[in-house]
């Protein structure tokens, strides 16, 4: 729904670079009310933290309860900070380091747009069968493409598209969850 | 004539009123708002009435439960709800109108935020229709405010309005205190909703939960590791004082089983005892010797309710670079945010003491002696030293002098201080002692210049019986004067007690140390006369130029009734020792103005506030 992303380079998410820079997915059970969204988003661009994606949506409208995914780095204290943050606003119940905390799934939907004719439409309808991308619209001149996936999947078919014509990505960001039977 | 036709009006109003509501079994949303403030035992509001907020001065005409202080500008309602909630561990309350009212308040409700202090802020808006149209006196005021609240609520429908006032309160007053605003559209004040009285047992807050007692373990591992130490030392925080009273009373219990010595923050003093040999005094930039070497040597500390500010720690790498430490803090967030501890104790100052002082017992903890002894005569050595010695003068007020003076004259009684910000404040803490908590009132987290006055017109409000003196420099008193007429209209007898240097002498000071001298902007010219300012605002002026007359005009200003300011006119170039230039560790002291030259400021240092 929302998306932040910075020029940070992707990779794993719990990679760990030489600096002690680590990379972790962050899920935040937070209360629907008004303004949640920017008060997460302020506090990370108000003490200065990364927000490498972000996004949101209501999982239980009942509870009114929301669910926020947030791709952030940082140093091993910073990711503690920016955990003990979070957890301090009002309206947020849970706040879960799935990096941390053990395996987890991660996945991300884009859509992605190419145009062109010929050739290259053949070729991106036969790289998109690899990808097991669906065509999800089509004209004469184009397609759209929903692929789901980890992000670095989702990257390599946007760089293949690109000799291709591709003119529009639309993407996501993570969504993650952690596996065995255990909820958040 | 007139007066009787308008109180038959009013009359007739209230009756229409009463009926229409009796009728439905409906109040408004104003009447809501002032029901919920009865509930929560609200006595006193600080605001300044506007359009948006009208049918609440309206509802407030109405009824005798609470009472209305009137500000002359909205920033000093937020430092004078400040100052009595410090003064009295009270929720504040502060009432503003929309757009500007709202803006008004921000710099009050970031200096709540820093300082932890509990004040519900009710602010009006615009009808809920005209909200995103730019209408007149609109401002994002949740917008505006998100980063410097505790939390905040914008209430769009009056059958909300109940809790979220509720909510208000409960948010701002537990936990680490802090400020709330509840944004209040003006159709939302004006609807009717049948109001239902709080429900007997309030359940538990859906999201926020502050945890109060600290695990066993934790508490387990601190008492071993104090019980432990060669070197100890107790470093206590505002936290202590926000706990409430209890929390200063264990921790003077604690301190005093251990043996231990205790150094205080700025927001903690009053939290132990001044005048107890186990005090070190405040340490930090301008700390004493005794309690920044005690600090940097120790090899154990406990820090109580305090949150490692960059004024107390100096340069972090060498911040008791020997040291085990034990944080306990009812903020998780505030552990290991900018000093790395080994034990992190979560949980309530009063709380956590009580189990700590329980747990002392049970394992029949037994300081090391000899290792104390040692300790203790180390802490006498750098003693010694007489860190706030100053030259006395016959000629000059020295501030020190002055401040010693007011300490000595008002030994035993019931006082309380409030500070504005620069030398005067760091002074203040110095020279001032406190035998209670919630008897000193300054702005630390922010240093807000024209925070004293309005904060001491606070706390008489909340102790119109007690002596309120205000510790002012001319510069920020400047920054709030118009609170003057504040104190004149209810008749508060605050006492302004002016170190005047004729300069911001604050920053008068760091331009002599660390910018050659170049004194730029930092001259008040053309400051009013004092003594007439008092007399224009119906109080009392005093003035004093020669020590000889400092005791005299101190005895006048606390024998006045009513509002005085006494000029005590300074040596316009004493500067505040000991300091820790910023980027410096606590063991690179300046002691006095000899000292200057020894140790030019580094280049990181120079970048630091
Ligand atoms: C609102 C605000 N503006 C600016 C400052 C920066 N500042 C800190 S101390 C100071 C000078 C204060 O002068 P005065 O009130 O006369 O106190 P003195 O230092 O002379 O005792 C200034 C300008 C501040 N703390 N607050
Ligand atoms: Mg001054």
């Amino acid at each position: 729904m929302c998306r932040v992303r910075e020029a940070a380079p992707r990779g794993k998410d719990d990679q760990v670079s030489e600096d002690g820079i680590e990379r972790h997915i962050i899920a935040v059970l937070v209360e629907n009310e008004a303004g949640v969204l920017a008060r997460v988003v302020g506090l990370f661009s108000g003490r200065g933290y990364n927000i490498e994606c972000l996004n949101v949506a209501e999982i239980d409208p009942e509870a009114g309860q929301s669910r926020i995914t947030v791709v952030t780095s940082g140093t091993p204290q910073i990711i503690e900070q920016i955990k003990a943050q979070l957890t301090r606003l009002v309206p947020v119940h849970k706040v879960s380091d799935l990096t941390q905390e053990g395996p987890h799934v991660g996945r991300e939907l884009a859509l992605i747009k190419v145009r062109g004719r010929g050739e290259k439409r053949v070729e991106s309808l036969r790289i998109a069968d690899i990808f097991r991308a669906g065509v999800v619209d089509s004209t004469s001149r184009s397609f759209v493409f929903e692929i789901t996936g980890a992000p670095e999947k989702i990257d390599a078919f946007i760089q293949l598209m690109a000799p291709l014509g591709l003119v529009d990505v639309s993407r996501t960001g993570v969504v993650a969850i952690a596996r065995g039977e255990k909820p958040i | 004539m007139a007066l009787r036709v308008f109180l038959w009006a009013r009359s007739l109003a209230r009756w229409c009123k009463g009926t229409r509501a009796m009728a439905k079994g409906k109040l408004s949303g104003a009447e809501i708002v002032l029901k919920v403030l009865e509930e929560e035992k609200t006595e006193i509001l600080f605001g300044y009435p506007g359009g948006a907020v009208l049918p609440l001065y309206d509802a407030l005409f109405q009824q005798k439960a609470i009472r209305h202080i009137l500000v002359r500008q909205e920033g000093g309602a937020i430092h004078a709800a400040e100052g009595y909630a410090r003064s009295s561990n009270r929720v504040g309350v502060v009432l503003v109108t929309s757009g500007p009212g709202a803006t008004n308040v921000v710099t009050g409700l970031t200096d709540a935020l820093m300082d932890s202090v509990p004040i519900v802020c009710l602010t009006g808006q615009v009808p809920t229709h005209l909200i995103g149209n730019d209408a007149f006196q609109e401002a994002d005021t949740t917008g505006i405010t998100r980063p410097c609240t505790k939390h905040n609520y914008l209430v769009k429908d009056v059958d909300d309005l109940a809790r979220v006032m509720r909510d208000a309160f409960y948010v701002a007053r537990t936990g680490r205190p802090g400020p709330v605003v509840v944004d209040l559209p003006k159709d939302v004040l004006q609807a009717m909703a049948r109001y239902t009285p709080p429900p007997a047992k309030s359940g538990a807050h859906l999201s926020y939960r502050p945890r109060m007692r600290a695990d066993a373990d934790a508490i387990n591992r601190a008492v071993e590791l104090i019980a432990g130490a060669k070197r100890p030392i107790f470093y206590s925080g505002g936290g202590v004082i926000n706990s409430g009273p209890k929390a200063s009373k264990l921790l003077a219990k604690f301190v005093g089983k251990t043996g231990y010595p205790i150094t205080s923050t700025l927001m903690g003093l009053g939290a132990y005892p001044s005048r107890n040999k186990q005090f070190l005094g405040m340490l930090g930039m301008h700390g004493t010797f005794e309690a920044n070497l005690s600090m940097y040597n120790c090899d154990v500390m406990v820090a109580v309710g305090a949150r490692f500010d960059d004024r107390v720690t100096g340069k972090l790498s060498e911040f008791a670079p020997k040291a085990k430490k034990i944080h306990i803090d009812i903020d998780p967030s505030s552990i290991n945010k900018n000093v790395m501890v080994e034990v992190p104790v979560i949980g309530d100052c009063a709380t956590v003491l009580g189990q700590l002082i329980k747990r002392w017992g049970e394992v029949k903890a037994k300081p090391d002696a000899k290792a104390l002894n040692k300790w203790w005569a180390q802490i006498a050595k750098w003693r010694a030293r007489k860190c706030l010695s100053y030259e006395m003068n016959d000629d000059v007020i020295k501030p020190q002098y002055a401040l010693e003076r007011l300490q000595a004259l008002t030994r035993g009684m019931d006082v309380y201080f409030s500070t504005e910000v620069g030398q005067h404040q760091m002074w203040a803490a110095q020279f001032l002692q406190f035998d209670k908590p919630n008897r000193w009132l300054t702005s630390g987290g922010l240093g807000t210049m024209g925070y004293g006055l309005p904060a001491a017109i606070g706390a008489q409000v909340a102790h119109p019986k007690s002596l309120v003196i205000d510790v002012a420099g001319e510069a920020s008193l400047l920054m709030n004067m118009q609170e003057f007429s504040t104190a004149a209209q209810y008749r508060l007898p605050v006492k302004v007690f002016i170190l005047n240097n004729q300069y911001m002498g604050m920053v008068r000071q760091w331009q002599e140390l660390l910018y050659g001298g170049r004194y730029a902007e930092s001259y008040m010219a053309s400051l009013p006369d004092f003594v007439k300012l008092a007399e224009t605002f119906h109080g009392t002026g005093l003035i004093a130029k020669k020590p000889s007359e400092v005791d005299d005009v101190i005895k006048e200003m606390i024998r006045t009734d009513d509002m005085v300011i006494a000029d005590i006119r300074i040596d316009p170039l004493e500067n505040c020792f000991p300091m820790i230039p910023s980027g410096a560790a606590h063991c690179d002291m300046l002691l006095g103005p000899a000292d200057k030259a020894a140790t030019p400021v580094s280049e990181e240092g120079m970048v630091l506030v």
